[in-house]
């Protein structure tokens, strides 16, 4: 990959929506190298529609989305396959195969896509549960781990064929602050150590003031982006009172109120 | 006036609701007395709602007075527009031509959706052939066991029954001939020749057909399938070839199995007739010629790729939702048995062709 291209993914003036029907529209944002983006907005807004057009499950309504200069949606059947080796993604629930152990869903895509020998599969494959902190559960099923388990599972699944780009759709749904912030510690780590890009949808106040280099703010009235910057900018000075709500978690006037 | 006195719950408010009538206005103002109340709660409020919606209708000012203060804001924060029902606009009436055209147009959809998965299948399994390292056989070996060995008692229980009401119901009228001799002929040739292969399929797709449509209608539900096809990994190679290479495998030989106990049965009712053993089998091996036989195992083959293949498809096409599984295992069963029994039909047709 050339180092000029600093650019990782790449929205340009994107619709994005099902059948007919754009829930956001005219989006465009980049992501560059080794940065941590979130993607936020409240419940509804299209935060996981917009996340299926970025990695190809779904053709764009309109627009491009280009991965590495590269767009998905016109590419042929090898030249996808090629590009998709770029990122990985990790779902909502986990998403692992719940026939396979979590050494055996990590081995998975290695298996399928590289020719190295049996030996070599299961060293690298256990390097990366070792990453997620899981060496010791390598053959557990994932019914039989607990959800925060199966989340840095599924990391590590994702992380398998060492791709550039991490796509995260809400890592930290439905998890404890204990488990959620010790996940957000690995997103740290793996993005100083490894260099790796970060594309994390979430509405989790914490972990965006924790991990986030930049936010792109989505809203569902307005049908597109509200807001791009750092967290901090976003809180402090934005004009936006959507934002500003968002950020300062507008529950806390009803809050307010009764104490009042 | 109005007055309220008592508990306005669930209870009260039920009673209330019919009986209750506005009174006329005094100078456009009606108002509800309610410093009695001693518990008002959603349904009341429900009720104090309703009468205050009245009053509009007939152009009149409820007013509610005696509510504590908590209610009262409560009552002051409804916003009575929202719950004004608008005259029913003339209801878009659903013509039936409308209703058969998307119908037929939905039907076609599936169709084509079916025909292309057919195609994508078919060049899988040929490709399969070239390359067979591509298969992960021992994952293979477990569906295989599930589907083809784990179905076996059942196979050989229902056959048996098969054969043996066969046999018995076919006695009794041919004895009244003195033909039941040839009551081992029928059996043999009709389990044989068509119920073997038919019920076989059946309760493989009871079995099979709809454990297919369930697990990769949960791993659709649970992203497992997204998963897929963001690694690359298409979902009818890795997913659905070796289910239908399984599928096709085991039906015909549960078939031999159904076919052996069915004559099983089919002896056991000869037997209590008083018939030896050996009669049984000579007139089996008179009448069943081993085309008859062959005939048998390839239906059995064509019946294990359709089920097995439908099974899968439903599953691929199942919903996201709660229920989605079990209706992608419903519709396998039921488009299998269909599927099967229009094959059953054309083969009927091809081997007499054949035959002449």
């Amino acid at each position: 990959m050339s180092s000029a291209t600093d650019i990782m993914v790449e929205v340009k003036n994107l619709d994005a929506g099902y059948g007919d029907k754009a829930i956001l529209r005219h989006i465009s944002f980049s992501v560059h190298r080794g940065e941590v983006l979130a993607i936020l907005g409240i419940s509804g807004c299209g935060k996981s529609t917009l996340l299926k057009h970025m990695i190809g499950l779904h053709p764009p309504l309109a627009g491009q989305v280009l991965i590495c200069g590269e767009e998905m949606a016109t590419a042929s059947g090898s030249e996808r396959l090629r590009m998709l080796r770029h990122f990985g993604v990790t779902y909502q629930s986990g998403a692992l195969f719940g026939t396979l152990s979590l050494l055996d869903n990590v081995r998975l895509p290695i298996e399928e896509f590289t020719s190295l020998p049996d030996a070599a599969i299961d060293l690298v494959a256990r390097m990366k549960l070792d990453l997620v902190g899981l060496r010791a559960y390598a053959d557990y099923l994932p019914a039989e781990v607990s959800g925060g388990m199966r989340k840095r599972a599924a990391m590590a699944r994702a992380m398998a064929l060492d791709p550039e780009i991490l796509f995260l759709d809400e890592p930290s749904a439905g998890l404890d602050p204990v488990t959620s912030s010790g996940l957000d510690a690995l997103i740290l780590r793996l993005s100083d150590a490894l260099g790796m890009t970060f594309v994390v949808v979430t509405h989790e106040l914490a972990s965006i003031h924790a991990i986030a280099d930049r936010v792109v703010f989505l809203d569902r009235e307005a049908q597109g982006v509200l807001a791009i910057g750092t967290p901090a900018e976003l809180r402090m000075q934005t004009a936006h009172p959507r934002v500003k709500r968002f950020f300062a978690r507008a529950a806390e006037e009803v809050l307010e109120e009764r104490k009042g | 006036m109005i007055r309220l006195a008592g508990r306005l719950d669930a209870v009260g408010a039920a009673q209330a609701w019919s009986a209750l009538k506005l009174p006329d206005p005094v100078q456009g103002v009606v108002v509800i007395d309610a410093s009695d109340v001693s518990y008002c709660d959603g349904a009341g409020m429900a009720l104090l709602t309703r009468l205050r919606l009245l009053g509009r209708q007939t152009g009149c000012d409820v007013r509610v007075t005696g509510l504590n203060d908590q209610i009262q804001s409560l009552m002051d924060s409804i916003d009575l527009n929202a719950y004004v029902v608008a005259p029913q606009s003339a209801s878009h009436k659903i013509l039936l031509t409308e209703s058969v055209g998307r119908g037929v147009v939905g039907y076609l959809r599936g169709t084509l959706a079916a025909v292309s998965y057919v195609g994508e299948l078919t060049y899988l399994l040929i490709r399969l052939a070239r390359h067979p390292k591509t298969l992960r056989w021992r994952d293979w070996l477990r569906i295989v066991q599930a589907s083809g060995l784990n179905a076996l008692p059942i196979i050989v229980m229902i056959g048996f029954l098969l054969g043996l009401i066969l046999a018995f119901q076919a006695a009794i009228p041919l004895r009244l001939f003195g033909a039941d001799l040839y009551v081992a002929s029928m059996v043999g040739v009709s389990i044989i020749r068509e119920l073997g292969p038919l019920m076989t399929a059946i309760v493989l797709t009871g079995r099979s057909g709809s454990a297919f449509a369930a697990e990769l209608g949960a791993m659709r539900v649970n992203e497992e399938i997204d998963a897929l096809e963001t690694f690359g990994i298409e979902p009818v190679r890795f997913l659905v070839v070796p289910r239908v290479l399984a599928g096709t495998l085991v039906a015909p030989i549960l078939t031999l199995f159904a076919n052996f106990s069915g004559l099983l049965g089919g002896l056991f009712v000869m037997l209590t007739l008083g018939f030896p053993n050996v009669v049984f089998w000579n007139q089996v091996r008179t009448y069943v010629t081993y085309v008859d036989l062959l005939e048998g195992l390839l239906k059995a083959t064509a019946f294990g790729f359709l089920l097995s293949a439908v099974g899968c498809l439903r599953g691929l096409q199942a919903g996201r939702d709660a229920g989605a599984v079990g209706r992608a295992a419903t519709r396998a069963v039921v488009s299998g048995i269909i599927l099967i029994v229009i094959a059953d039909g054309l083969f009927a047709v091809l081997l007499y062709c054949l035959r002449a």
